[in-house]
């Protein structure tokens, strides 16, 4: 149990999805203009995440990781289909927001409303695919710790986003350099705050 | 009927050579069109294997762009996405495993960033903007000049996070031992530079002086 909490912390702080490894970043840039959209978008992140992860680790687990097949036959111990996981991944999230998509527009027309656009765009936001990939890379032992990756990452996103769209309704106010209008001053902030996230590089978990 | 034989286009026309050129500069994928973001600031910190990234993409997106092309009278449109997922999945599997074969170091450097050139918007955007509605041959051309506009950011990127992060460029040593500070000198490597956030402010600067010399491109806040 204690696992599963350190995993979930470390992923929304120490290893966060946009200030350790940048994932994720262009709807990050693109839909950060205002707080309320950016919520609505890290949301649906944090919800796509939570299932996704899980369902590509059983997929790896049983079906693509070196000799994950014995469960059907003693003789497939030595096949490897790993080089599929790129393809099967990719597969599994456009599907999976597809089915999230009807589902949230069956039971709560109000979110679906509010997320518009956002939910067929996280197919391609790469904080989802890239999720699947370090659950792989990791090695995660359990289903319960590749969930609770998955949700921290969520909230580390959610989190990041959020900040951004907040500084970024302030800014607005001030007097930045023409030429850093807009994208430039993003990125520097960005920055900035990646650095304030830094200090929780020290925290042994 | 007409008589007169359709002119044939040349192949470097001005208007071909402007797919490439115009990526470089006021058309930038990056700092303009702001795609591909994730990819180009995680593999930075040092110049190989953002040489490495910049070339992967490169293939990718040429080939993609070709097969997308070539396919464009025959997708439904209903579906094609999932076909464009498909061809981007294929072309970056065998990019991986040929980086696995021939360049295995750079490949565990490079770790998920290989996958994600699934996700790089950069790919997508180009095959919805151009490749779903334009001949296979100047498809080909955007592919490359947009490639090597992503390329060239990444390696400038790259190149200053290296010189001042590490004193090394592509692992050869340029500061001289005698001048850190270890050894009696006055110099010291600037760690920060190749920690994640760095890489941020670099490309902000970057814009920066992009936008300072072009000023069209100045945004409104």
């Amino acid at each position: 149990m204690q696992e599963i909490i350190n995993i979930f912390v470390k992923s929304i702080f120490i290893d966060n999805m946009v200030f350790a490894y940048f994932l994720g970043m262009c709807s990050y840039l693109a839909v950060s203009k205002t707080v309320n959209t950016s919520v609505g978008l890290g949301i649906a992140v944090i919800f796509v995440l939570g299932i996704t992860v899980p369902v590509d680790y059983l997929l790896n687990e049983y079906l693509l990781a070196d000799g994950a097949l014995v469960w059907l036959d003693p003789s497939f111990a030595d096949v490897d289909l790993s080089f599929l996981s790129f393809i099967m991944f990719i597969a599994v999230i456009a599907s999976m927001v597809q089915l999230v998509e009807m589902i949230i527009e069956k039971f709560s027309p109000a979110l679906y409303s509010s997320l518009g656009i956002f939910l067929p765009l996280i197919a391609v936001n790469c904080a989802i695919l890239g999720g699947s990939l370090f659950m792989q890379e990791r090695e995660y032992q359990s289903i319960a710790e590749a969930t609770s990756f998955g949700l921290g990452s969520g909230v580390g996103w959610f989190i990041a986003i959020v900040g951004i769209a907040a500084i970024r309704e302030k800014i607005r106010y001030s007097n930045v350099p023409a030429p850093l209008r807009g994208l430039g001053i993003t990125f520097i902030i960005t920055g900035l705050m990646g650095m304030a996230f830094m200090m929780f590089m020290g925290i042994q978990l | 009927m007409s008589s007169e034989k359709k002119e044939r286009e040349p192949l470097f026309s001005l208007k071909n050579r402007k797919l490439i050129t115009a990526p470089l500069g006021r058309d930038n994928p990056i700092t303009v069109q702001v795609l591909g973001i994730c990819s180009a600031l995680a593999v930075t910190a040092k110049l190989e294997p953002a040489f490495v990234m910049a070339i992967s993409v490169m293939a990718v997106m040429g080939i993609g762009n070709v097969v997308i092309a070539a396919l464009r009278n025959t997708i439904p449109p209903r579906i094609r996405i999932i076909v464009q997922l498909v061809v981007i999945a294929a072309l970056v599997i065998l990019v991986d495993q040929v980086l696995k074969a021939f360049a295995y170091d750079v490949s565990k450097q490079l770790s998920v960033f290989v996958g994600l050139i699934i996700t790089n918007c950069i790919i997508m955007g180009r095959f919805e903007a151009f490749a779903m509605a334009n001949k296979v041959w100047p498809s080909f051309l955007d592919g490359i000049g947009n490639a090597w506009g992503y390329g060239w950011i990444l390696i400038v990127v790259a190149f200053f996070r290296e010189l001042l992060g590490s004193g090394t460029l592509w692992g050869y040593q340029l500061i001289p031992n005698a001048w850190y500070i270890d050894n009696g000198g006055f110099y010291a490597n600037n760690g920060m530079m190749i920690l994640p956030p760095m890489a941020l402010i670099t490309v902000g600067v970057i814009i920066w002086v992009q936008r300072y010399r072009t000023k069209e491109l100045i945004e409104e806040n």
